[in-house]
């Protein structure tokens, strides 16, 4: 337990440090979203009834930022030698990649929070009681969860910090063959079919819905997406940590 | 004996590192383990503090088993590797205390060690700037004290002194000199002859994955030979000409003659130049030094 808390400490401190890591995680996500709002809100309806549709979409796009930070900071560890250090030491892998997750976690609700209060400033008016903002954030945090341990996962395994930042390539593509900026009606039968069933879409129509006070629909198929990849991204990650010792 | 393997192996995919390696360290010596590159001192120290398993043999370390109890090995070594494993972005003293809460140190008791420790590696008035900006050698002495936090029964050094200035490898020195002191067994590899014997009270020289050679360094000194008289001349052929008396190996003006480093011996050889008319300028006596030790065995194994 003091071993993971310590392990915590040191990721956010050292995140608090990485001036490139708080820009890409924090200051990216809030310039995508008034590039959404300004430059295709018009052309999609309105830039009022735009960001209202959008800020979920947003907030599901800086998880991938988040996502990609974590595995590139997991990457950089990996290769120096204060991981070995840690593993010489009675240290379990588990809490070292605790560190960097709850790490990862924390930059991702600030990323929510600075995205969310510049959108308020750009108009952006949910219609959520207090209750329906403390669901969404909810859904939001499993979610993150979740992917962070995936993206730790894949810190594990790249070779370099170059190939851990591949998985941004994924996890920034993923959301644009979603409902995120579009709903998904507007799009070709073949694609849509794809943009429907992938677990970004439940989310993003969760969060969007608990946001807009609207009747969810697609909550449980949210949590079961997001539960069943933290289970599986979480014993990946740690079974990974445990067999770098064969190398 | 605090480390005991028996035939250890290790292979990355068609290349052997480890053939077999049969090694016993008693508790409170210094052991070197000496060899060129890639004859498997890292994998060695990898293996025997948790890092790497072994493809095959086994390896008990502190009493335990480096694979089947892992966790009890980790909480009786220490280990510095190669490069610095500290936090570049966290402070000296962020370092310190994270080690020792890590191992188990209330937050006062930690804050105090790292105290002790800063002083006494001379990092007090480093103690809360970024690692980042400090130098080769206050990063190895931070990495020694890192080891340190919690007292090792044993702790392994990998090149510990690789890339130090003269200046910072004798501070190195003088702290492993005092663990040593301290009672601590030491493993060490480098790829310093003069750091294996001044340090060490054993070396193990390891080439090809397997041992070469094992004992005292004088030991080692003795085997590959007693002293050498080197014999200066004024030209080649004056050179050539004492050969012919005294035998040897020329070499240009210079003549290295085998000698048991008696008196009684030098004086022969002198007699006979004399006797020969064959003029000597200069007369220098070596002993064999690691670097003769380690260059025989290499060069005749490989």
């Amino acid at each position: 337990m003091t071993a993971s808390l310590t392990m915590i400490g040191r990721s956010i401190r050292l995140s608090r440090r990485n001036l490139d890591l708080v820009i890409m995680s924090i200051v990216l996500p809030v310039l995508m979203m008034a590039l959404f709002v300004y430059v295709f809100g018009g052309a999609i309806g309105s830039v009022q009834s735009y960001v209202d549709y959008v800020v979920p979409g947003i907030l599901v796009l800086c998880t991938g930022y988040g996502a990609t930070s974590t595995a590139m900071s997991v990457a950089d560890d990996m290769k120096k030698g204060v991981v070995d250090r840690f593993r010489s030491m009675p240290v379990s892998g588990f809490s070292v990649l605790t560190g960097h997750v709850v790490a990862s976690v924390a930059r991702n609700a600030l990323a929510t929070s600075a995205v969310v209060l510049v959108a308020l400033l750009m108009g952006f008016r949910p219609a959520a009681s207090v209750t329906g903002w403390v669901l969404a954030m909810g859904v939001l945090l499993l979610y993150v969860l979740a992917l962070s341990w995936l993206a730790a996962g894949f810190g594990v395994i790249a070779r370099t910090v170059e190939s851990a930042s591949l998985l941004g390539f994924f996890m920034l593509f993923i959301p644009y063959l979603s409902s995120a900026f579009v709903p998904v009606e507007t799009m070709p039968t073949w694609l849509r079919a794809v943009s429907e069933h992938q677990p970004i879409t439940p989310v993003i129509e969760t969060v969007r819905t608990l946001l807009n006070d609207q009747p969810v629909t697609s909550g449980w198929l949210a949590l079961a997406w997001s539960g069943g990849l933290l289970a599986v991204a979480f014993g990946w990650a740690t079974w990974l940590f445990g067999r770098i010792n064969r190398r | 004996m605090i480390v005991e393997t028996e035939g250890l192996t290790k292979r990355y995919g068609s290349t052997t590192v480890l053939s077999g390696l049969d090694l016993k360290i008693a508790e409170g010596s210094v052991l070197a383990l000496l060899g060129p590159n890639g004859a498997g001192k890292t994998t060695t120290i990898r293996i025997l503090s948790t890092l790497t398993r072994p493809d095959g043999g086994t390896a008990r370390v502190c009493g335990s088993d480096v694979v089947r109890e892992a966790a009890a090995v980790r909480g009786a070594i220490s280990l510095t590797g190669q490069y610095a494993a500290v936090d570049e972005e966290q402070t000296g003293r962020e370092n310190l205390v994270m080690i020792a809460r890590l191992r188990g140190f209330a937050r006062p008791k930690a804050r105090a060690r790292a105290l002790g420790l800063l002083e006494r590696f001379d990092l007090t008035e480093a103690a809360d700037r970024r690692v980042r900006t400090y130098s080769g050698g206050m990063r190895r002495r931070l990495d020694l004290a890192m080891s340190l936090v919690a007292r090792p029964r044993l702790l392994f050094l990998d090149e510990p002194t690789t890339g130090l200035d003269p200046v910072s490898r004798t501070t190195m020195w003088d702290a492993i000199g005092d663990l040593v002191r301290d009672g601590v067994t030491i493993f060490l590899t480098t790829q310093y002859l003069e750091e294996a014997d001044r340090l060490a009270d054993r070396i193990v020289v390891l080439n090809n994955g397997g041992v070469v050679a094992d004992g005292t360094a004088d030991a080692l000194k003795s085997s590959v030979g007693g002293t050498r008289l080197d014999l200066t001349f004024p030209s080649a052929q004056d050179a050539l000409r004492a050969q012919a008396v005294t035998g040897g190996v020329a070499d240009g003006v210079t003549l290295s003659v085998p000698s048991d480093g008696s008196a009684v011996h030098l004086h022969r050889v002198l007699d006979d130049l004399l006797t020969a008319q064959a003029g000597v300028l200069r007369v220098s006596a070596h002993r064999p030094t690691l670097d003769d030790v380690f260059t025989s065995l290499t060069a005749v194994a490989a």
